[in-house]
Protein backbone atom coordinates (compact mmCIF):
# COMPACT_ATOMS: atom_id res chain seq x y z
CA UNK A 1 0.00 0.00 0.00
CA UNK A 2 1.29 3.41 -0.95
CA UNK A 3 1.60 5.84 1.88
CA UNK A 4 -0.50 8.68 0.49
CA UNK A 5 0.12 10.85 3.49
CA UNK A 6 3.79 10.93 2.62
CA UNK A 7 2.92 13.00 -0.44
CA UNK A 8 0.65 15.24 1.60
CA UNK A 9 3.68 17.13 2.82
CA UNK A 10 4.78 19.98 0.55
CA UNK A 11 8.44 18.91 0.84
CA UNK A 12 7.83 15.56 -0.82
CA UNK A 13 5.08 16.73 -3.17
CA UNK A 14 7.21 19.51 -4.66
CA UNK A 15 9.69 17.21 -6.46
CA UNK A 16 6.91 14.77 -7.40
CA UNK A 17 4.90 17.56 -9.03
CA UNK A 18 8.06 18.71 -10.77
CA UNK A 19 8.55 15.25 -12.26
CA UNK A 20 4.90 14.79 -13.24
CA UNK A 21 3.86 18.04 -14.86
CA UNK A 22 5.91 17.72 -18.10
CA UNK A 23 4.24 14.36 -18.78
CA UNK A 24 0.79 15.83 -18.40
CA UNK A 25 1.77 18.79 -20.56
CA UNK A 26 2.98 16.39 -23.26
CA UNK A 27 -0.27 14.41 -23.06
CA UNK A 28 -2.27 17.65 -23.30
CA UNK A 29 -0.41 18.63 -26.46
CA UNK A 30 -0.93 15.19 -28.01
CA UNK A 31 -4.65 15.06 -27.22
CA UNK A 32 -5.07 18.62 -28.39
CA UNK A 33 -3.41 17.88 -31.74
CA UNK A 34 -5.61 14.83 -32.26
CA UNK A 35 -8.72 16.71 -31.12
CA UNK A 36 -8.05 19.64 -33.45
CA UNK A 37 -7.43 17.28 -36.35
CA UNK A 38 -10.81 15.64 -35.81
CA UNK A 39 -12.57 18.97 -35.18
CA UNK A 40 -11.44 20.52 -38.44
CA UNK A 41 -10.57 17.72 -40.87
CA UNK A 42 -12.52 14.60 -39.92
CA UNK A 43 -15.84 15.84 -38.53
CA UNK A 44 -18.18 16.56 -41.45
CA UNK A 45 -19.96 19.85 -42.07
CA UNK A 46 -23.24 20.03 -40.21
CA UNK A 47 -26.22 20.24 -42.54
CA UNK A 48 -28.06 22.72 -40.32
CA UNK A 49 -25.40 24.86 -38.70
CA UNK A 50 -22.73 24.67 -41.40
CA UNK A 51 -19.17 25.11 -40.21
CA UNK A 52 -20.25 27.25 -37.27
CA UNK A 53 -20.96 24.23 -35.14
CA UNK A 54 -17.20 23.54 -34.84
CA UNK A 55 -17.16 25.90 -31.84
CA UNK A 56 -18.74 23.01 -29.93
CA UNK A 57 -15.36 21.27 -29.84
CA UNK A 58 -14.06 23.81 -27.34
CA UNK A 59 -17.27 25.18 -25.87
CA UNK A 60 -18.53 21.93 -24.39
CA UNK A 61 -15.15 20.67 -23.07
CA UNK A 62 -14.46 24.10 -21.53
CA UNK A 63 -17.85 24.04 -19.76
CA UNK A 64 -17.22 20.51 -18.50
CA UNK A 65 -13.78 21.49 -17.24
CA UNK A 66 -15.02 24.58 -15.42
CA UNK A 67 -17.60 22.52 -13.52
CA UNK A 68 -15.25 19.62 -12.93
CA UNK A 69 -12.48 21.84 -11.57
CA UNK A 70 -14.91 23.43 -9.12
CA UNK A 71 -15.82 19.95 -7.86
CA UNK A 72 -12.12 19.06 -7.51
CA UNK A 73 -11.58 22.27 -5.54
CA UNK A 74 -14.43 21.30 -3.23
CA UNK A 75 -12.89 17.83 -2.89
CA UNK A 76 -9.56 19.34 -1.79
CA UNK A 77 -11.46 21.68 0.52
CA UNK A 78 -13.17 18.72 2.20
CA UNK A 79 -9.83 16.91 2.55
CA UNK A 80 -8.25 20.04 3.97
CA UNK A 81 -10.99 20.50 6.55
CA UNK A 82 -11.09 16.86 7.66
CA UNK A 83 -7.37 16.02 7.68
CA UNK A 84 -6.01 19.54 8.17
CA UNK A 85 -3.39 19.05 5.45
CA UNK A 86 -1.53 22.09 4.16
CA UNK A 87 -1.21 20.77 0.63
CA UNK A 88 -4.96 20.59 -0.07
CA UNK A 89 -5.42 24.33 0.37
CA UNK A 90 -2.52 24.97 -1.97
CA UNK A 91 -4.06 22.62 -4.56
CA UNK A 92 -7.37 24.52 -4.39
CA UNK A 93 -5.55 27.81 -4.80
CA UNK A 94 -3.62 26.39 -7.75
CA UNK A 95 -6.77 25.16 -9.47
CA UNK A 96 -8.96 28.24 -9.07
CA UNK A 97 -7.44 30.47 -11.80
CA UNK A 98 -7.56 27.66 -14.37
CA UNK A 99 -11.18 26.90 -13.46
CA UNK A 100 -12.14 30.55 -13.75
CA UNK A 101 -10.39 30.72 -17.12
CA UNK A 102 -12.37 27.76 -18.44
CA UNK A 103 -15.61 29.28 -17.17
CA UNK A 104 -14.73 32.48 -19.00
CA UNK A 105 -13.85 30.56 -22.18
CA UNK A 106 -17.13 28.71 -21.97
CA UNK A 107 -19.00 32.03 -21.82
CA UNK A 108 -16.88 33.56 -24.59
CA UNK A 109 -17.34 30.65 -26.99
CA UNK A 110 -21.00 30.46 -26.02
CA UNK A 111 -21.44 34.09 -27.09
CA UNK A 112 -19.61 33.48 -30.36
CA UNK A 113 -21.84 30.49 -30.99
CA UNK A 114 -24.99 32.33 -30.04
CA UNK A 115 -24.51 35.26 -32.41
CA UNK A 116 -24.71 33.33 -35.70
CA UNK A 117 -27.13 30.65 -34.42
CA UNK A 118 -29.59 32.63 -32.31
CA UNK A 119 -28.83 36.10 -33.58
CA UNK A 120 -27.75 37.39 -30.17
CA UNK A 121 -24.44 37.44 -28.31
CA UNK A 122 -26.11 36.54 -25.10
CA UNK A 123 -29.19 34.41 -24.52
CA UNK A 124 -30.56 33.68 -21.07
CA UNK A 125 -30.28 29.97 -21.65
CA UNK A 126 -30.23 27.86 -18.48
CA UNK A 127 -26.77 26.45 -19.15
CA UNK A 128 -25.18 29.77 -20.07
CA UNK A 129 -26.73 31.47 -17.05
CA UNK A 130 -25.49 28.76 -14.68
CA UNK A 131 -22.06 29.03 -16.24
CA UNK A 132 -22.09 32.78 -15.60
CA UNK A 133 -22.97 32.19 -11.96
CA UNK A 134 -20.22 29.57 -11.71
CA UNK A 135 -17.82 32.19 -13.04
CA UNK A 136 -18.99 34.56 -10.27
CA UNK A 137 -18.39 31.81 -7.69
CA UNK A 138 -14.82 31.40 -8.96
CA UNK A 139 -14.28 35.15 -8.77
CA UNK A 140 -15.62 35.18 -5.20
CA UNK A 141 -13.21 32.42 -4.20
CA UNK A 142 -10.23 34.14 -5.79
CA UNK A 143 -11.16 37.55 -4.36
CA UNK A 144 -11.60 36.22 -0.83
CA UNK A 145 -8.42 34.12 -0.75
CA UNK A 146 -6.33 36.95 -2.16
CA UNK A 147 -7.76 39.47 0.32
CA UNK A 148 -6.62 37.43 3.34
CA UNK A 149 -2.92 37.85 4.07
CA UNK A 150 -2.36 34.82 6.27
CA UNK A 151 -2.17 31.90 3.79
CA UNK A 152 -3.44 29.29 6.26
CA UNK A 153 -6.49 31.37 7.06
CA UNK A 154 -7.01 32.10 3.38
CA UNK A 155 -6.95 28.37 2.63
CA UNK A 156 -9.50 27.56 5.31
CA UNK A 157 -11.84 30.40 4.37
CA UNK A 158 -11.50 29.39 0.72
CA UNK A 159 -12.33 25.80 1.63
CA UNK A 160 -15.61 26.92 3.20
CA UNK A 161 -16.46 29.04 0.16
CA UNK A 162 -15.73 26.11 -2.16
CA UNK A 163 -17.87 23.72 -0.12
CA UNK A 164 -20.79 26.14 0.25
CA UNK A 165 -20.51 26.82 -3.48
CA UNK A 166 -20.52 23.18 -4.49
CA UNK A 167 -23.65 22.55 -2.41
CA UNK A 168 -25.27 25.51 -4.12
CA UNK A 169 -24.27 24.77 -7.72
CA UNK A 170 -26.97 22.09 -8.28
CA UNK A 171 -29.56 24.26 -6.52
CA UNK A 172 -28.62 27.22 -8.70
CA UNK A 173 -28.67 25.10 -11.85
CA UNK A 174 -32.08 23.69 -10.98
CA UNK A 175 -33.53 27.09 -10.12
CA UNK A 176 -32.18 28.68 -13.29
CA UNK A 177 -33.63 25.84 -15.33
CA UNK A 178 -36.99 26.29 -13.66
CA UNK A 179 -36.84 30.03 -14.26
CA UNK A 180 -35.92 29.40 -17.89
CA UNK A 181 -38.81 27.07 -18.63
CA UNK A 182 -41.21 29.42 -16.90
CA UNK A 183 -40.15 32.31 -19.09
CA UNK A 184 -39.96 30.16 -22.20
CA UNK A 185 -36.75 31.74 -23.35
CA UNK A 186 -34.40 30.18 -25.84
CA UNK A 187 -34.82 26.48 -25.25
CA UNK A 188 -32.17 25.61 -27.81
CA UNK A 189 -29.36 23.94 -26.01
CA UNK A 190 -25.79 23.97 -27.18
CA UNK A 191 -25.15 20.34 -26.38
CA UNK A 192 -28.24 19.23 -28.28
CA UNK A 193 -26.44 19.89 -31.53
CA UNK A 194 -28.32 18.28 -34.38
CA UNK A 195 -27.52 14.63 -35.06
CA UNK A 196 -24.49 14.18 -32.87
CA UNK A 197 -22.27 12.06 -35.10
CA UNK A 198 -19.75 9.72 -33.51
CA UNK A 199 -16.84 11.65 -35.03
CA UNK A 200 -18.15 14.79 -33.32
CA UNK A 201 -18.32 12.95 -30.02
CA UNK A 202 -14.75 11.78 -30.50
CA UNK A 203 -13.58 15.29 -31.23
CA UNK A 204 -15.28 16.62 -28.10
CA UNK A 205 -13.91 13.78 -26.01
CA UNK A 206 -10.35 14.32 -27.21
CA UNK A 207 -10.53 18.06 -26.61
CA UNK A 208 -11.96 17.39 -23.15
CA UNK A 209 -9.04 15.05 -22.42
CA UNK A 210 -6.62 17.70 -23.68
CA UNK A 211 -8.15 20.33 -21.37
CA UNK A 212 -8.11 17.83 -18.55
CA UNK A 213 -4.41 17.07 -18.96
CA UNK A 214 -3.72 20.78 -19.37
CA UNK A 215 -5.49 21.53 -16.07
CA UNK A 216 -3.54 18.83 -14.24
CA UNK A 217 -0.22 20.05 -15.66
CA UNK A 218 -1.12 23.67 -14.90
CA UNK A 219 -2.20 23.01 -11.32
CA UNK A 220 0.92 20.93 -10.62
CA UNK A 221 3.10 23.66 -12.07
CA UNK A 222 1.33 26.40 -10.16
CA UNK A 223 1.28 24.50 -6.89
CA UNK A 224 5.09 24.34 -7.07
CA UNK A 225 5.26 28.11 -7.17
CA UNK A 226 2.76 28.33 -4.30
CA UNK A 227 4.77 25.84 -2.22
CA UNK A 228 7.95 27.87 -2.76
CA UNK A 229 6.19 31.11 -1.85
CA UNK A 230 4.78 29.69 1.36
CA UNK A 231 7.63 27.49 2.52
CA UNK A 232 10.51 29.81 1.75
CA UNK A 233 11.85 29.57 5.29
CA UNK A 234 11.81 25.77 5.39
CA UNK A 235 15.15 24.03 5.38
CA UNK A 236 14.35 21.70 2.50
CA UNK A 237 13.84 24.62 0.12
CA UNK A 238 17.47 25.68 0.60
CA UNK A 239 18.62 22.13 -0.25
CA UNK A 240 16.79 22.04 -3.61
CA UNK A 241 19.07 21.64 -6.62
CA UNK A 242 17.45 24.58 -8.40
CA UNK A 243 18.37 26.82 -5.48
CA UNK A 244 22.10 26.08 -5.76
CA UNK A 245 24.36 28.07 -7.98
CA UNK B 1 -11.21 16.05 -46.12
CA UNK B 2 -13.61 18.97 -45.81
CA UNK B 3 -11.65 21.77 -47.40
CA UNK B 4 -10.75 22.39 -51.03
CA UNK B 5 -8.30 25.18 -50.34
CA UNK B 6 -6.68 27.14 -47.52
CA UNK B 7 -8.98 30.10 -48.21
CA UNK B 8 -12.00 27.87 -47.75
CA UNK B 9 -10.53 26.58 -44.52
CA UNK B 10 -10.10 30.08 -43.12
CA UNK B 11 -13.52 31.23 -44.28
CA UNK B 12 -15.26 28.37 -42.40
CA UNK B 13 -18.28 28.62 -44.66
CA UNK B 14 -18.91 32.21 -43.60
CA UNK B 15 -18.50 31.49 -39.89
CA UNK B 16 -14.78 32.32 -39.88
CA UNK B 17 -15.03 35.19 -37.41
CA UNK B 18 -16.94 33.11 -34.87
CA UNK B 19 -15.00 29.87 -35.21
CA UNK B 20 -11.57 31.48 -35.28
CA UNK B 21 -12.62 33.94 -32.59
CA UNK B 22 -13.43 31.00 -30.30
CA UNK B 23 -10.40 28.85 -31.08
CA UNK B 24 -8.01 31.81 -31.23
CA UNK B 25 -9.07 33.33 -27.92
CA UNK B 26 -9.03 29.92 -26.22
CA UNK B 27 -5.49 29.14 -27.27
CA UNK B 28 -4.30 32.68 -26.63
CA UNK B 29 -5.78 32.50 -23.12
CA UNK B 30 -4.15 29.16 -22.37
CA UNK B 31 -0.84 30.48 -23.68
CA UNK B 32 -1.08 33.62 -21.54
CA UNK B 33 -1.94 31.53 -18.49
CA UNK B 34 1.09 29.29 -18.94
CA UNK B 35 3.37 32.30 -19.43
CA UNK B 36 2.00 33.99 -16.30
CA UNK B 37 2.50 30.82 -14.26
CA UNK B 38 6.02 30.45 -15.62
CA UNK B 39 6.80 34.04 -14.70
CA UNK B 40 5.39 33.55 -11.21
CA UNK B 41 7.55 30.46 -10.67
CA UNK B 42 10.69 32.14 -12.04
CA UNK B 43 10.13 35.27 -9.92
CA UNK B 44 9.67 33.25 -6.74
CA UNK B 45 12.75 31.17 -7.47
CA UNK B 46 14.87 34.23 -8.20
CA UNK B 47 13.73 35.90 -4.97
CA UNK B 48 14.45 32.78 -2.93
CA UNK B 49 17.88 32.35 -4.50
CA UNK B 50 18.77 35.90 -3.65
CA UNK B 51 17.52 35.43 -0.10
CA UNK B 52 19.55 32.25 0.32
CA UNK B 53 22.68 33.83 -1.15
CA UNK B 54 22.36 36.73 1.28
CA UNK B 55 21.95 34.30 4.16
CA UNK B 56 25.04 32.35 3.14
CA UNK B 57 27.09 35.48 2.77
CA UNK B 58 26.05 36.71 6.18
CA UNK B 59 26.93 33.33 7.62
CA UNK B 60 30.37 33.29 5.98
CA UNK B 61 31.15 36.80 7.11
CA UNK B 62 30.16 35.90 10.62
CA UNK B 63 32.41 32.81 10.51
CA UNK B 64 35.43 34.68 9.09
CA UNK B 65 35.24 37.38 11.72
CA UNK B 66 35.57 34.85 14.45
CA UNK B 67 39.22 34.45 15.51
CA UNK C 1 -32.11 27.25 24.54
CA UNK C 2 -31.81 29.88 27.24
CA UNK C 3 -28.58 31.12 25.74
CA UNK C 4 -30.29 31.27 22.34
CA UNK C 5 -33.11 33.44 23.68
CA UNK C 6 -30.66 35.55 25.64
CA UNK C 7 -28.57 36.32 22.57
CA UNK C 8 -31.62 37.16 20.46
CA UNK C 9 -32.83 39.51 23.17
CA UNK C 10 -29.40 41.09 23.53
CA UNK C 11 -29.01 41.71 19.80
CA UNK C 12 -32.53 43.13 19.57
CA UNK C 13 -31.75 45.44 22.47
CA UNK C 14 -28.55 46.59 20.77
CA UNK C 15 -30.47 47.18 17.55
CA UNK C 16 -33.08 49.19 19.45
CA UNK C 17 -30.31 51.43 20.78
CA UNK C 18 -29.06 52.02 17.23
CA UNK C 19 -32.35 52.54 15.47
CA UNK C 20 -30.82 54.63 12.71
CA UNK C 21 -29.03 51.62 11.23
CA UNK C 22 -32.24 49.65 10.88
CA UNK C 23 -34.07 52.66 9.50
CA UNK C 24 -31.32 53.41 6.98
CA UNK C 25 -31.72 49.98 5.41
CA UNK C 26 -35.48 50.48 5.24
CA UNK C 27 -35.14 53.89 3.59
CA UNK C 28 -32.69 52.37 1.16
CA UNK C 29 -35.26 49.73 0.27
CA UNK C 30 -37.97 52.34 -0.26
CA UNK C 31 -35.79 54.62 -2.37
CA UNK C 32 -34.44 51.87 -4.62
CA UNK C 33 -37.93 50.54 -5.26
CA UNK C 34 -39.28 54.04 -5.99
CA UNK C 35 -36.47 54.77 -8.44
CA UNK C 36 -37.50 52.07 -10.89
CA UNK C 37 -40.78 53.64 -12.07
CA UNK C 38 -38.87 56.90 -12.53
CA UNK C 39 -36.29 55.16 -14.66
CA UNK C 40 -38.65 52.99 -16.66
CA UNK C 41 -41.85 54.99 -16.99
CA UNK C 42 -45.25 54.95 -15.34
CA UNK C 43 -47.21 52.55 -17.60
CA UNK C 44 -49.20 50.39 -15.21
CA UNK C 45 -48.96 47.18 -17.23
CA UNK C 46 -45.18 47.46 -17.37
CA UNK C 47 -44.93 48.27 -13.66
CA UNK C 48 -47.05 45.26 -12.77
CA UNK C 49 -44.70 43.10 -14.83
CA UNK C 50 -41.51 44.28 -13.17
CA UNK C 51 -42.83 44.70 -9.60
CA UNK C 52 -41.90 41.25 -8.19
CA UNK C 53 -38.38 41.39 -9.57
CA UNK C 54 -37.76 44.97 -8.49
CA UNK C 55 -39.08 44.43 -4.97
CA UNK C 56 -37.07 41.25 -4.56
CA UNK C 57 -33.80 42.65 -5.88
CA UNK C 58 -34.20 45.73 -3.67
CA UNK C 59 -34.87 43.43 -0.69
CA UNK C 60 -31.65 41.49 -1.45
CA UNK C 61 -29.61 44.67 -1.52
CA UNK C 62 -31.24 46.12 1.59
CA UNK C 63 -30.74 42.90 3.56
CA UNK C 64 -27.08 42.95 2.56
CA UNK C 65 -26.49 46.47 3.86
CA UNK C 66 -26.63 45.39 7.49
CA UNK C 67 -24.76 42.09 7.08
CA UNK C 68 -21.35 43.67 7.54
CA UNK C 69 -22.22 44.56 11.13
CA UNK C 70 -23.62 41.13 11.98
CA UNK C 71 -20.39 39.96 13.60
CA UNK C 72 -18.08 42.98 13.17
CA UNK C 73 -19.06 44.96 16.29
CA UNK C 74 -18.89 41.86 18.50
CA UNK C 75 -15.56 41.00 16.95
CA UNK C 76 -14.12 44.45 17.67
CA UNK C 77 -15.02 44.55 21.36
CA UNK C 78 -14.00 40.93 21.98
CA UNK C 79 -17.51 39.63 22.72
CA UNK C 80 -17.21 37.16 19.90
CA UNK C 81 -14.17 35.48 21.44
CA UNK C 82 -16.01 35.15 24.74
CA UNK C 83 -18.88 33.53 22.86
CA UNK C 84 -16.52 31.08 21.22
CA UNK C 85 -15.13 30.14 24.64
CA UNK C 86 -18.52 29.83 26.33
CA UNK C 87 -19.92 26.36 27.14
CA UNK C 88 -22.88 26.90 24.78
CA UNK C 89 -22.10 25.63 21.27
CA UNK C 90 -21.13 28.53 19.06
CA UNK C 91 -23.57 27.38 16.38
CA UNK C 92 -26.48 28.03 18.75
CA UNK C 93 -25.26 31.57 19.44
CA UNK C 94 -24.73 32.16 15.73
CA UNK C 95 -28.29 31.00 15.04
CA UNK C 96 -29.51 33.46 17.65
CA UNK C 97 -27.61 36.29 16.01
CA UNK C 98 -29.00 35.33 12.61
CA UNK C 99 -32.54 35.30 13.96
CA UNK C 100 -32.02 38.72 15.53
CA UNK C 101 -30.62 39.99 12.24
CA UNK C 102 -33.68 38.75 10.40
CA UNK C 103 -36.03 40.31 12.95
CA UNK C 104 -34.35 43.69 12.55
CA UNK C 105 -33.60 43.72 8.83
CA UNK C 106 -35.74 41.05 7.16
CA UNK C 107 -39.07 41.33 8.90
CA UNK C 108 -39.41 45.12 8.39
CA UNK C 109 -38.91 44.54 4.66
CA UNK C 110 -41.71 41.98 4.67
CA UNK C 111 -44.03 44.45 6.39
CA UNK C 112 -43.06 47.36 4.16
CA UNK C 113 -43.22 45.46 0.86
CA UNK C 114 -47.04 45.56 0.36
CA UNK C 115 -47.06 49.32 0.79
CA UNK C 116 -44.39 49.68 -1.87
CA UNK C 117 -46.20 47.10 -3.99
CA UNK C 118 -49.11 49.54 -4.22
CA UNK C 119 -46.84 51.87 -6.18
CA UNK C 120 -46.69 49.15 -8.80
CA UNK C 121 -50.44 48.58 -8.90
CA UNK C 122 -50.27 44.99 -7.65
CA UNK C 123 -53.55 43.34 -6.72
CA UNK C 124 -54.32 42.51 -3.08
CA UNK C 125 -53.83 38.82 -3.80
CA UNK C 126 -50.43 39.41 -5.43
CA UNK C 127 -49.41 41.56 -2.46
CA UNK C 128 -50.29 38.69 -0.15
CA UNK C 129 -48.16 36.28 -2.17
CA UNK C 130 -45.34 38.84 -2.23
CA UNK C 131 -45.43 39.10 1.56
CA UNK C 132 -45.50 35.33 1.91
CA UNK C 133 -42.57 34.87 -0.46
CA UNK C 134 -40.55 37.53 1.39
CA UNK C 135 -41.50 35.95 4.71
CA UNK C 136 -40.03 32.65 3.55
CA UNK C 137 -37.18 34.21 1.57
CA UNK C 138 -35.66 36.90 3.77
CA UNK C 139 -34.56 34.39 6.47
CA UNK C 140 -32.61 32.61 3.72
CA UNK C 141 -30.88 35.90 2.96
CA UNK C 142 -29.89 36.32 6.62
CA UNK C 143 -28.69 32.71 6.86
CA UNK C 144 -26.53 32.73 3.74
CA UNK C 145 -25.41 36.25 4.54
CA UNK C 146 -24.14 35.09 7.92
CA UNK C 147 -21.70 32.73 6.19
CA UNK C 148 -20.39 35.56 4.04
CA UNK C 149 -20.20 37.95 7.01
CA UNK C 150 -18.22 35.39 9.02
CA UNK C 151 -15.84 34.70 6.13
CA UNK C 152 -15.08 38.37 5.50
CA UNK C 153 -14.71 39.26 9.18
CA UNK C 154 -11.68 41.49 9.60
CA UNK C 155 -10.69 41.15 5.94
CA UNK C 156 -9.71 44.33 4.13
CA UNK C 157 -12.31 45.42 1.59
CA UNK C 158 -14.76 43.19 3.44
CA UNK C 159 -17.93 45.02 2.39
CA UNK C 160 -17.53 44.66 -1.36
CA UNK C 161 -16.12 41.17 -0.96
CA UNK C 162 -19.18 40.19 1.06
CA UNK C 163 -21.50 41.13 -1.78
CA UNK C 164 -19.32 39.33 -4.31
CA UNK C 165 -19.48 36.15 -2.23
CA UNK C 166 -23.10 36.27 -1.17
CA UNK C 167 -25.05 37.66 -4.14
CA UNK C 168 -24.50 34.65 -6.45
CA UNK C 169 -25.76 32.39 -3.66
CA UNK C 170 -28.90 34.52 -3.33
CA UNK C 171 -29.97 33.73 -6.89
CA UNK C 172 -32.19 30.69 -6.12
CA UNK C 173 -34.07 32.65 -3.44
CA UNK C 174 -34.52 35.52 -5.89
CA UNK C 175 -35.79 33.23 -8.65
CA UNK C 176 -38.32 31.39 -6.51
CA UNK C 177 -39.35 34.47 -4.53
CA UNK C 178 -39.99 36.74 -7.48
CA UNK C 179 -41.25 33.76 -9.48
CA UNK C 180 -43.95 33.05 -6.90
CA UNK C 181 -45.49 36.49 -7.36
CA UNK C 182 -45.16 36.34 -11.14
CA UNK C 183 -46.76 32.90 -11.27
CA UNK C 184 -49.64 34.13 -9.15
CA UNK C 185 -50.17 37.20 -11.34
CA UNK C 186 -50.13 34.92 -14.39
CA UNK C 187 -52.77 32.73 -12.74
CA UNK C 188 -50.51 29.68 -12.48
CA UNK C 189 -50.59 29.41 -8.71
CA UNK C 190 -47.62 30.16 -6.49
CA UNK C 191 -47.67 26.91 -4.50
CA UNK C 192 -44.75 25.24 -6.26
CA UNK C 193 -42.48 28.26 -5.90
CA UNK C 194 -43.37 28.81 -2.28
CA UNK C 195 -42.79 25.20 -1.31
CA UNK C 196 -39.40 25.26 -3.04
CA UNK C 197 -38.60 28.44 -1.16
CA UNK C 198 -39.62 26.67 2.03
CA UNK C 199 -37.32 23.76 1.16
CA UNK C 200 -34.44 26.19 0.62
CA UNK C 201 -35.20 27.76 3.99
CA UNK C 202 -35.17 24.36 5.71
CA UNK C 203 -31.85 23.54 4.05
CA UNK C 204 -30.45 26.92 5.10
CA UNK C 205 -31.59 26.60 8.71
CA UNK C 206 -29.90 23.23 8.85
CA UNK C 207 -26.56 24.00 7.19
CA UNK C 208 -25.89 27.73 7.28
CA UNK C 209 -25.29 28.19 11.05
CA UNK C 210 -22.85 25.30 10.91
CA UNK C 211 -20.90 26.80 8.00
CA UNK C 212 -20.97 30.27 9.56
CA UNK C 213 -19.63 28.84 12.82
CA UNK C 214 -16.77 27.11 10.99
CA UNK C 215 -15.98 30.39 9.23
CA UNK C 216 -16.07 32.31 12.52
CA UNK C 217 -13.62 29.89 14.12
CA UNK C 218 -11.21 30.52 11.27
CA UNK C 219 -11.51 34.27 11.73
CA UNK C 220 -10.95 33.98 15.49
CA UNK C 221 -7.87 31.73 15.20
Amino acid sequence: MINWFKFASPASFYPLAGKLWPWFAALATAFCAAGLWISFFVAPTDFQQGEGYRIIFIHVPASWMSMFIYCVMAFWAAIGITFNTRLSGMMSAALAPTGALFAFLSLWTGALWGKPMWGAWWVWDARLTSELILFFLYLGYIALTSAIDDPRRADKAGAIVALVGVVNVPIIYFSVKWWNTLHQGASVSLTKAPSMATTMLWGMLLMALAFWMYSIAMSLYRVRAIILEREHHAGWVAELPEMQR
Amino acid sequence: MNWGSAAEFFAMGGYGLYVWGSFGVTFAALLIETQLARKRFADTRRLLRRELAADREALNEHASRRP
Amino acid sequence: MNAFIAIVRRDLLLAARRKSEVLTALFFFMIVVSLFPLGIGPETAMLRRIAPGVLWVAALLAAMLSLGRLFATDHQDGTLEQMALSPTPLAVLVSGKVLAHWLTSGLPLVLLAPVLGLQFDLSARALGVLMLSLLLGTPILSLIGAIGAALTLGVRGGGVLLSLLVLPLYIPALIFGAGAVEADVAGLGAGGHLSLLGALLALGVFFAPWAATAALRIALD
